[in-house]
């Protein structure tokens, strides 16, 4: 397979995330299609690491999923204190920053 | 051979971010994506990248989609859960048991021929040149010579971002039931007259203090 198709699924895993990421309002989704878009970036180096033949798209892979779980961490430690305090788990309502 | 398994990882991969964009119980979505990342996974080995497939069917679709279980299930999603679908009609039961076998399965052989690398020695494609060995292009020797020789600088960035990541989630989802009245006890060091009581220790985290 040449490298395009490779980069034809990644750009439509990377437009379904940003999809979800509008669209849905609980904010576990919403983290979920965040995870799809950072998959669909991975998708995109690894591709381009194997066109060009070094190693370089792939170390940027893997430090790309580790910044993803650190924001799952992070994320998901935000849905529990939310969830601790009785807040409604959802997106359009907590907008006390709004003004 | 290369091209029929790039379609049906395709396909999955798709299927599986459309389940999660559209289902409504988080915990499908949740579900959806673990099938994408397997998905992902055999992209990744069609592309060589043996170790990145690894990591992310054990590190992604192992333990931060626990993770997610774990909090969807706390937190509780809408619709019925998949325990009492378990405990329903029989049927439904053993469906869902026979995919999950199904699904322990494929997981495993991706893992193995991940692991042992040379397997898709049979597999053409478009790229630069590929010959299993210690030190080729996407094997483990090859990333971690990677890692610790031009890419080290990231390496270490990446590890105090996980410790960051690790205090910054105990310190979110800690219960805070704040302390009783009666602040005694008389300062014993210096730290001790900068901060009210107990604020930031185990005791305020567990609602009394040591006796």
């Amino acid at each position: 397979m040449s490298i395009a198709w490779y980069l034809a699924v990644s750009a439509i895993v990377f437009a379904l995330g940003a999809l979800g990421v509008i669209t849905r309002r609980n904010p576990l989704v919403v983290l979920l299609c965040l995870e799809l878009m950072l998959n669909g970036g991975n998708l995109a180096l690894i591709a381009f690491s194997r066109m060009w033949g070094n190693g370089d798209g792939q170390i940027l892979a893997l430090i790309v999923m580790t910044v993803a779980a650190c924001e799952v961490c992070i994320g998901l430690g935000m849905v529990v204190a939310i969830h601790r305090r009785r807040l409604p788990i959802d997106l359009d309502e907590l907008r006390e920053l709004q003004g | 051979m290369s091209a029929v398994l790039f379609f049906l990882a395709a396909i999955g991969a798709i299927s599986g971010a459309v389940g999660v964009v559209m289902l409504r119980n988080p915990f499908y979505s949740v579900l959806a994506l673990v099938g994408h990342l397997a998905s992902l996974a055999v992209l990744f080995l069609l592309l060589r990248a043996e170790f990145v497939a690894a990591v992310q069917v054990v590190v992604y679709a192992g333990a931060v989609m626990v993770l997610y279980v774990f909090v969807v299930a706390y937190v509780g999603g809408e619709g019925d859960s998949i325990g009492e679908r378990l405990r329903g009609p029989l049927h439904v039961g053993s469906g869902l048991r026979l995919g999950g076998a199904v699904l322990v399965g494929g997981l495993l052989v991706e893992l193995l021929i991940a692991l042992l690398g040379t397997g898709l020695e049979a597999v053409s494609g478009y790229g630069a040149g590929y010959s299993p060995g210690p030190r080729t292009y996407g094997t483990p020797a090859y990333i971690g010579r990677l890692l610790l020789t031009r890419f080290l600088l990231a390496f270490e960035i990446a590890s105090f971002l996980l410790l960051i990541a690790a205090v910054g989630a105990v310190v979110l989802a800690r219960r805070r039931r704040g302390l009783d009245e009666d602040e005694g006890g008389e300062p014993l060091i210096g730290v001790d007259l900068l901060r009210r009581g107990e604020i930031g220790t185990m005791a305020e985290g567990v609602g009394r203090r040591p006796s």
